[in-house]
């Protein structure tokens, strides 16, 4: 029994569903964002898995790209639900609907 | 110095922006000065670059500054030629000598920047037509003169005469302009190009003298030169323009927009001689110019109005010299009356100013020793425009009649109508003259007449000398205005072979009908008590003869009917309609759309995750078409 | 046959670690539950010769990222965590859907040939050395690089900004 690309892919895809799945169902602003990280680190897995498969390193240069700018994201958005919480005592993301049309 | 005519235009331009955007912080009068310094810098880059057509040693050039609209031969570029040296130095010295005047004119004034600012604008829309080397550029300078004469006209637009001056200059111009135009889109047809050479050079090998094409493009070109040069039936904007403050009367008369007229009609001479039933219209419309403007001014007691008719009928004078063929004797015309009718304005304007704004001329008299200085240069330009040896007037005016009489037959009619024209004008002007600075006194009380200050009087010698000596320049011994400006108008036969006796002949008919004209005149006014004028010619006269009010009923009554049903009818159902109804949807669209935007971010994240999925569905289904 | 193994032991833990966070009422099970998902991603990396990855990925996202994130929810506090339980099921049974056709067409993508390139599998001689990856890195990516530096100080100034409050605004919700 050897592994696939395919074994790869799938946990990959399961990952992402849930991550998926997450940020649908969550309130807690923190928790929807982990679900955040959770769908990036499943794309991540892709990118190498298929590079190794592919035989180009570009794909964990990629993997490498995308987790500078998770941490750029993680910075921020921590920063912005901190600040959202300072000023409604909440992290619920529900009674955030200030934007509605 | 041609390598700086293209700051003939940016000049005066920069001052106009300058002056409308920190006139306020400039303040007066330094925003005067700073106006007038601009313009008289302009004078001395055109004098100076006219240098080489005095002296006869360079030739016309075009300047090629950039590419406007190379389709239809339309480049922004000056076609430096005498003809447009000439009008250069007209419009930037006069123009710098109104301005000059203006700053204690304006004096007082709430929007003090911003006159000058349009005075800016009014001289580079001037030189942006003069200097235009092709017709399209020349249009773009036309209709900026338009602009600028509206905004100038209405200047005091508080006033509702004023307001509606302005309105009527620029609707009477619209007409002329339309002549304009549908004669440019002629041109264009027929030479597809509007470059003034490429024309110029091969209109005469492309048709022969009267064809049917060149007669319509010169006759469409005569309807907007009769707009701006006010010229039957186009001239009645003339007398109400008189409604602006003095120095603008003075600018648009003397200098600038009228001139642009007979100097368009001059520019495309080589159309004229090709076109003999137009070069015979544009005289016989310009003699009878001269005629009625000349009948009208003897009547009028407003000393503005006089001085506006009589700009017509001295508009009428050189558009007879443009008909008969003497372009030169035309253009002569103009210069010399730049001189003495900015003279005049500005001398009315003095002794306007000095009888604290009266301008009826029943109540002044005797100004003669109150302003001297006003008066003596008064009298230079009463004597030129009358004609009297050796003012300036009398060359010029000689010069067009003389054209008129060598071709002898039928024009012989135009000649003597015309030297009829000019006993009126001495009669006329010498009332005027009378009236003002002789006679008795009858100002209104408490009023105390004074010299004005040195600002505007300053203008009003340099002027006089001008009007005094101009016209030495071409007598009929020595033509040297004409062999200037022969450059310009090569290809052009010019009127000329008369004999120095014969000419001489003339030229003592002229003075003799002319002091004829000034004896009546002093014998009537130059008396204690006015003449009674209220009897039937008077009273026409002074309505000029009604022409305004026929205007009135038989064109803008129906204009404005058809302009009202319009309003009324068309406007709030068609156009609203179909304004509303567009608006009346995107409303409703987005009182739909707005449902979309919860404002919940679960929302927009399933939305997402929705379009994800079906894109990877439909790129299954695809199966890898890619 | 030992690497099937390792794959499916530690494909059992990120998917444990995945349930974990998605159903955790405490805030720092699900940081937890997250964790541990890191860490057999990054064995997962190990498995496929991508050393460089692997190691930044336990730095960063396990070392740095769930710290942050851990301390945020202190900072929070964990009491005020909602549940996501009383949310209406019809909305839970759509989130269910969405996640599983999800899952489905990712693996139905995944068996596609056009998708993974060909069927055979692994190039024995690409090893993720640190050596490699920086030649790609600083060869032919230099420009996304320097960019990605930028980006991330962008970031550390936003946070601050973000973070800083004067202290008259200080409300004192926590």
């Amino acid at each position: 029994m050897t592994v696939t690309v395919t074994w790869y892919l799938v946990l990959a895809a399961a990952l992402f569903s849930m991550g998926a799945a997450g940020v649908l169902i969550r309130r807690n602003a923190l928790i929807m964002f982990m679900s955040i990280e959770l769908m990036l680190n499943s794309v991540n897995l892709t990118f190498v898995a298929v590079s190794k498969h592919l035989g180009l390193i570009e794909g964990q240069v990629a993997a490498l790209f995308v987790m500078v700018i998770a941490a750029a994201e993680v910075t921020v958005g921590l920063a912005i639900i901190v600040a959202i919480f300072r000023f409604r005592s909440s992290a619920n993301v529900d009674e955030l609907s200030e934007l509605r049309g | 110095m041609t390598d700086f005519l293209w700051l003939l235009v940016a000049l005066p331009l920069a001052g106009a922006a300058l002056n409308l955007i920190l006139g306020k912080r400039i303040g007066e009068p330094r925003s005067g000065w700073f106006g007038f310094g601009l313009i008289a810098i302009s004078f001395v880059i055109g004098f100076g670059a006219s240098l080489g057509f005095f002296a006869g040693t360079s030739n016309p050039q075009t300047i090629y500054l950039f590419s406007w609209i190379p389709a239809v031969g339309a480049d922004a570029a000056i076609l430096w030629d005498p003809l447009s040296a000439l009008l250069t130095m007209i419009v930037t010295g006069v123009g710098a000598l109104i301005h000059l005047y203006s700053i204690g004119y304006m004096h007082g004034d709430d929007r003090y920047p911003r006159f000058f600012a349009f005075l800016n604008l009014f001289i580079a829309s001037m030189m942006i037509l003069v200097l235009a080397s092709n017709f399209a550029v020349m249009f773009v300078g036309w209709e900026l003169v338009g602009l600028s004469s509206y905004l100038l006209i209405s200047f005091w637009f508080t006033k509702p005469e004023a307001a509606a001056a302005g309105k009527k200059a620029f609707v009477v111009n619209r007409i002329g302009d339309w002549g304009f135009l549908v004669a440019l889109m002629l041109i264009f047809m027929t030479f597809g190009t509007f470059d003034f050479r490429t024309i110029f050079e091969n209109a005469p090998a492309m048709f022969g003298v009267g064809a049917g094409t060149i007669t319509a493009i010169t006759l469409l070109l005569f309807v907007g030169a009769a707009g701006k040069s006010a010229q039957i039936p186009l001239y009645v904007w003339l007398p109400d323009a008189m409604e602006g403050p003095t120095p603008v009367s003075a600018l648009i008369h003397a200098a600038t927009m009228v001139t642009a007229g007979v100097f368009m009609m001059a520019r495309s001479a080589v159309l004229f001689e090709l076109a003999p039933v137009s070069a015979g219209v544009v005289a016989v419309v310009g003699t009878l110019t001269a005629l009625l403007a000349a009948v009208i001014a003897v009547a009028q007691t407003d000393i503005k109005r006089v001085l506006a008719y009589s700009t017509i009928s001295q508009l009428g004078y050189m558009v007879l010299g443009i008909g008969v063929g003497a372009y030169a004797a035309g253009v002569f015309h103009l210069t010399t009356h730049a001189m003495f009718k900015a003279l005049l304005f500005l001398g009315a304007g003095s002794v306007i100013h000095a009888l604290a704004n009266q301008q009826d001329m029943r109540k002044m008299g005797a100004l003669r020793k109150a302003m001297p200085i006003t008066f003596i240069t008064m009298a230079a330009a009463w004597l030129a425009i009358s004609g009297m040896f050796p003012f300036s007037g009398f060359w010029s005016k000689d010069e067009v009649l003389a054209a008129a009489f060598a071709r002898g037959g039928a024009w012989l009619i135009l000649y003597v109508i015309g030297l009829g024209v000019a006993l009126i004008t001495a009669f006329y002007m010498t009332r005027l003259f009378a009236m003002t600075f002789l006679g008795s006194s009858r100002w209104d009380e408490g009023v105390t007449p004074h010299e004005s200050p040195r600002t505007m009087t300053v203008p009003l010698v340099v002027l006089g000398l001008g009007t005094v000596f101009l016209g030495l320049f071409n007598t009929p011994a020595r033509h040297a205005f004409e062999h200037f400006l022969e450059p310009a108008f090569s290809g052009v036969e010019q009127v000329e072979g008369l004999s120095i006796g014969l000419i001489s002949t003339l030229a003592v008919v002229a003075v003799i009908v002319a002091i004829v004209g000034i004896i009546i005149g002093l014998r009537r006014y130059n008396t204690e008590v006015l003449p009674d004028e209220t009897g039937a010619f008077w009273r026409r006269a002074l309505a000029a003869f009604g022409v305004d009010d026929l205007y009135g009923r038989f064109l803008v009554a129906p204009g404005k009917a058809v302009a009202d049903w319009w309003a009324s009818v068309v406007d709030p159902k068609v156009v609203d309609g179909a304004v509303h109804g567009i608006a009346k949807g995107a409303i409703g669209g987005g009182e739909r759309a707005r449902a979309v935007q919860s404002g919940q971010v679960r929302w927009y994240a399933a939305v997402v995750a929705i379009g994800a999925v079906a894109l990877v569905v439909f790129l299954l289904v695809l199966g890898g078409g890619f | 046959m030992a690497e099937a193994i390792v794959f499916i032991i530690f494909a059992l833990v990120a998917i444990a670690g995945g349930l974990t966070m998605l159903t955790a009422r405490n805030p720092v099970y699900a940081a937890v539950g997250l964790l541990s998902t890191m860490f057999a991603i990054a064995i997962m990396y190990v498995l496929l010769d991508a050393h460089l990855v692997a190691a930044v990925q336990v730095i960063i996202y396990a070392g740095a990222v769930m710290t942050l994130f851990l301390f945020v929810i202190m900072l929070i506090g964990v009491d005020r965590a909602q549940a996501y339980g009383d949310r209406p099921l019809i909305q839970k049974a759509m989130t269910g859907v969405v996640a599983v056709g999800f899952f489905a067409t990712l693996v139905l993508a995944g068996r596609e040939v056009w998708v993974t390139g060909s069927d055979a599998f692994g190039t024995p001689d690409l090893n993720g050395t640190i050596e490699n990856v920086a030649k790609e890195l600083f060869g032919n990516w230099t420009i996304v690089f320097l960019a990605s530096v930028m980006l991330l100080t962008i970031a550390a100034v936003g946070t601050i900004a973000l973070a800083h409050f004067p202290s008259g605004e200080e409300d004192g919700a926590s």
